[in-house]
């Protein structure tokens, strides 16, 4: 493994990688630097992408284009987005771009040269920026074959030029220059169960109990909202597990033979039964502690169990609801630490 | 009653009749524990935590002491700001209770001010406080033990002539059977001196886990409060001992069920050394720590294990199992210890700011100081001590039965503590005239009577609560002893409406889902019904029943919350458990299938 200007390794990239990773790139690959069990996989760095639209541009403007709209000019971003999306998928890539992808490409599936992939957009404003943008970005899952990857490397960035980015942008003026993507491509699991969780209760924001939800199958299910998935909630201290939700899983997400996913009915005899066992259950609190320590703040993680039964993280980026939360303080310490007890005693409460 | 109805309240105390056939027993209580219609306006519950089993009238003593004492502290001694004491009425021999809020806002300032003289004195020299009360205890209890049975000789011993004692036999006894109930009503002014201020502490700390962390779990907190050294783990510690003993000295053979305790002591004897030598550390263990009782100290019939070695013995075998298995008998109170060093320091760690570490620091310093009272209190007040006062008790029944009063020495109990001092001079008198005393002629009659008004009684369901639904409830008292607040009566009433539902919901008392059969066990003498592996569901659990927790698999009670004994028993052994449940005993029969689920509260019949 040789990381370049534009190949980054899990394993040699972080957090402050960010300006060229991203935040998915960087999260991963802190993890995977962390000793936290991640698919393997490599960031096709935002160089890759700045040295393809560098000759685009050369060719024809790109971004003076986009900024020269206006947020209401409706048609013409349409217009703007079909022109340049076609660009970014058709045009060829620079050589060393492209030779370098495909290279990384070759070891990543050298064990196993059909081994189905993630592509993920990895925008490097994805954390920081309203959550809403982060969720314009594309995902492309089951990709299989080092041709398909490239292509759909390519579908991300032009994923940053959808009508809805270009509209979001030009909503709150952000300059083009330095607007850039980067792409993750990773092993793909292939999951029996995934879903979420979260370092703190996203009901109450209690810090000491870790919420869970998972459901069969991939976990595109349960972050699209298709599937209403079983909740179990665990103290992060004890382990006890004081709420388990078992719900009606009519459907999941699997992998198609052809690549993507298909969506399929769950079979009958497993709608109603619970996706978790304790013991995963446990397994998801202690390395859920682990990411949180980790990252000195409370999470919001996706993750997957595979057909083996080993657990897997595929994100994890700072809680933002409840951390952003003016809170008072439960209790100020008193003078006379037995006035505390007029709480009780006081009346009231 | 409507449906309607049931969700506004519960049956007024008027609607509440006195069971046909059972007018004359309810009327031997008395008076002021009668309802009246004034008492309509009031809301009460069943104490069904302390009284589970209808009361006979000379328990009812146990409240009448115990309210006595618990509305003095409160109400004039560390004058609890928002609360009086607890008013008490008896019907179809269940016990009824209602407490006394102080809602005007000049008063509970005006309280207030006393209230931190009182009770802030009290913390801040607990430790002190708390060790002069262990002595003052251990007087009465001494006390007590000195009391000298009631007897009557036909001629007075020539040495009380001699040393001019001048005062005759018959009036010893009025004078230790006065002594005696005055001791009685004076330990529960000792049993009170601490407790309300200890559970005030420790819900202070409760009360800001449950707002810093809103899903922690009662059992959570418990478990960071609860000490380890209580004196009420020591009967069970000990039989663990005689267990290992047993072991030792190669006599643990004779341990096994079925036989009883004077079987298993007779051949002890036959075995020489190794056999008495048992006995011996038998002994040991018996003074004072059998002096523990199968029920909660309320009733007369909860026999001491020195009473009644059964229950003791029974768990014998049990354990010494578990020895040779390899179990290490002894509770690792080290380890546990340290558990819960650590269990406080990683909650801590989630606070969010110093400021909150700070003041979650200064309450668990405090909710720790007090809580070897909570904890210890019970074994010398509602075991030991009561103890001695109902085997006094049972002294005076056995010469009033021998005069003919009433055919057993239990019978006594079937009379007010009023009627059996009148029984007593009338016995006086009788022996002093050289005349017959009257009381034969009268108490065998009413004796029979009451107790086939408490068999009818028993087999009766009452009212979990009566009268009107305070808004709020807000008496430290109610909520810290009875755990009844307004949500639970919210669930009571719910559960009325929806007879039907298969789910029981309670308190999280301890983690874990067990199905099994349900052995419903009404009264401490049913406890060996229990079977290896059966879940047991019950009113409300005691210490003494600490053994059974090894062969069943899950336990459920009506009342109770996660500090009841039941919950911190459960959490030792590994148990689910779910407590509070109200209704528990009532919608599971015995030899149902159920599941426990203690860790979310639910009891679920599976039919």
């Amino acid at each position: 493994m040789h990381s370049t200007e534009i190949i980054g390794w899990f394993a040699h990239v972080g957090l402050v990688d960010r300006p060229t990773v991203g935040g998915k790139g960087g999260s991963l690959g802190e993890m995977t630097r962390a000793g936290i069990p991640v698919p393997p996989g490599f960031v096709v760095r935002t160089a890759a992408f700045e040295r393809f639209l560098r000759a685009l541009e050369a060719e024809d403007a790109i971004r003076p284009k986009v900024e020269s709209l206006a947020e209401h000019e409706l048609e013409k971003i349409t217009a703007l987005s079909q022109q340049v999306r076609a660009r970014l998928e058709i045009a060829p890539l620079p050589d060393d771009v492209n030779a370098e992808i495909l290279a990384a490409y070759a070891e990543l599936c050298s064990s196993a040269p059909h081994s189905p992939l993630a592509v993920r957009s990895s925008a490097t404003t994805e954390d920081a920026a309203d959550a809403s943008f982060a969720g314009l970005q594309d995902t492309y899952l089951w990709v299989k074959g080092a041709e398909a990857a490239v292509r759909y490397v390519r579908s991300c960035w032009a994923s940053l030029y959808s009508v809805p980015s270009i509209a979001y942008r030009r909503r709150h003026a952000l300059p083009e220059e330095g607007v850039a993507m980067a792409v993750v491509v990773q092993q793909m699991v292939d999951a029996r169960s995934a879903g979420v969780m979260f370092t703190r209760s996203p009901l109450t924001g209690d810090r000491s109990v870790i919420t869970i939800e998972g459901a069969w199958g991939l976990g595109s299910a349960v972050v699209s909202g298709e599937v209403t998935p079983d909740r179990f909630v665990v103290a992060k201290i004890t382990g006890e597990i004081s709420v388990r939700e078992i719900s009606d899983k009519h459907i999941q997400h699997v992998p198609a033979t052809e690549g993507g996913v298909n969506q399929v009915e769950t079979p009958e005899d497993l709608r109603r039964a619970s996706c978790l066992n304790d013991e995963e259950i446990c397994a998801l609190r202690d390395i859920a502690r682990r990411v949180e320590r980790h990252y000195g703040r409370p999470q919001d993680i996706e993750w997957a169990i595979n057909r083996s039964g080993e657990i897997l993280l595929l994100q994890s980026r700072p809680e933002t609801v409840w951390s952003s939360k003016e809170r008072a303080p439960v209790a100020k310490p008193a003078e006379d630490p037995l006035q505390h007890v007029m709480k009780i005693f006081g009346g009231r409460r | 009653m409507s449906s309607a109805d049931k969700l506004k309240g519960f049956p007024l105390p008027s609607s509440l009749k006195v069971l046909p056939g059972t007018e004359g027993a309810q009327a031997g209580y008395p008076y002021y524990t009668q309802f009246s219609k004034e008492d309509d306006k009031q809301f009460w519950f069943y104490n069904s935590m302390h009284f589970p089993e209808p009361m006979c009238v000379f328990d009812m003593i146990t409240a009448e002491a115990a309210y006595c004492a618990l509305g003095a502290a409160n109400t004039r001694v560390h004058c609890l700001p928002t609360t009086l004491g607890i008013d008490s009425r008896i019907i179809n021999g269940r016990v009824y209770i209602g407490g006394n809020a102080v809602t005007d806002p000049a008063e509970i300032e005006r309280r207030t001010k006393e209230f931190q003289q009182r009770a802030f004195y009290y913390y801040a020299n607990w430790e002190r406080l708390f060790s002069n009360w262990k002595s003052k205890m251990m007087g009465l209890i001494r006390e007590a033990q000195a009391f000298p049975k009631p007897e009557l000789p036909e001629f007075e011993p020539l040495e009380n002539v001699r040393a001019g004692r001048g005062i005759a036999s018959n009036h010893y006894l009025l004078d230790i059977y006065q002594k005696t109930l005055e001791g009685y009503f004076r330990m529960w002014h000792h049993h009170f001196e601490f407790l309300l201020l200890g559970y005030g502490a420790y819900l202070t700390f409760f009360d800001f886990c449950k707002k810093a962390f809103p899903e922690i779990s009662d059992q959570t907190v418990a478990r960071m409060v609860a000490g380890l050294e209580a004196e009420i783990f020591r009967p069970d510690d000990e039989l663990r001992r005689l267990a290992k003993c047993a072991i030792e000295l190669g006599v643990d053979d004779q341990f096994k069920d079925g036989r009883s305790p004077d079987e298993i002591i007779q051949s002890l004897k036959h075995l020489g050394q190794p056999g008495l030598q048992w006995l011996k550390e038998l002994e040991v263990s018996r003074d004072p720590w059998f002096n523990i009782n199968v029920g909660d100290g309320f009733y007369h019939y909860h026999r001491s294990w020195n009473d009644d070695l059964s229950m003791p013995f029974a768990a014998l075998p049990g354990y010494i199992a578990n020895a040779k298995k390899g179990e290490r008998l002894e509770r690792q109170t080290a380890k546990l210890m340290e558990d819960r060093k650590k269990l406080i320091a990683e909650y801590r760690e989630l606070l969010e700011t110093d400021e909150e570490r700070t003041a979650y620091d200064q309450m668990i310093e405090l909710a720790h100081r007090v809580f070897p009272y909570v904890e210890g209190h019970k074994f010398y007040c509602e075991h030991w001590y009561t103890n001695l006062f109902f085997n006094k008790i049972r002294e005076f029944g056995a010469l009033l039965a021998k005069y003919g009063f009433f055919p057993e020495a239990d019978d006594a109990f079937q009379l007010s503590h009023y009627e059996l001092e009148s029984a007593i001079i009338d016995l006086m008198t009788a022996w002093s005239n050289g005349s017959a005393p009257r009381g034969p002629s009268r108490w065998p009659a009413i004796v029979r009577e009451r107790k086939e008004a408490l068999a009818v009684w028993a087999k009766h369901d009452t009212p979990p609560a009566l009268g009107p639904v305070p808004d709020i409830i807000d008496d430290p008292a109610i909520v810290m002893l009875w755990g009844i607040t307004r949500e639970n009566l919210d669930k009571w009433l719910s559960a009325g409406a929806q007879p039907n539902s298969n789910e029981i919901k309670g308190v999280a008392a301890s983690n874990g889902v067990v199905e099994g059969v349900a052995r419903v066990v009404k009264s401490a003498e049913e406890i060996n019904r229990l079977r290896h592996g059966d879940i047991l569901v019950c009113q409300v659990t005691n210490p003494s029943w600490a053994p059974v927790f090894q062969k069943i698999a899950a336990a459920v009670s009506d009342i109770g919350g996660s500090m009841s004994h039941a919950a911190i028993v459960a959490r030792e052994y590994g148990l689910p458990a779910v407590v509070g449940t109200g209704t528990a005993t009532q919608k599971i029969k015995d030899g149902q299938r159920i599941r426990v689920d203690g860790g979310r509260g639910v009891v679920t019949v599976l039919g």
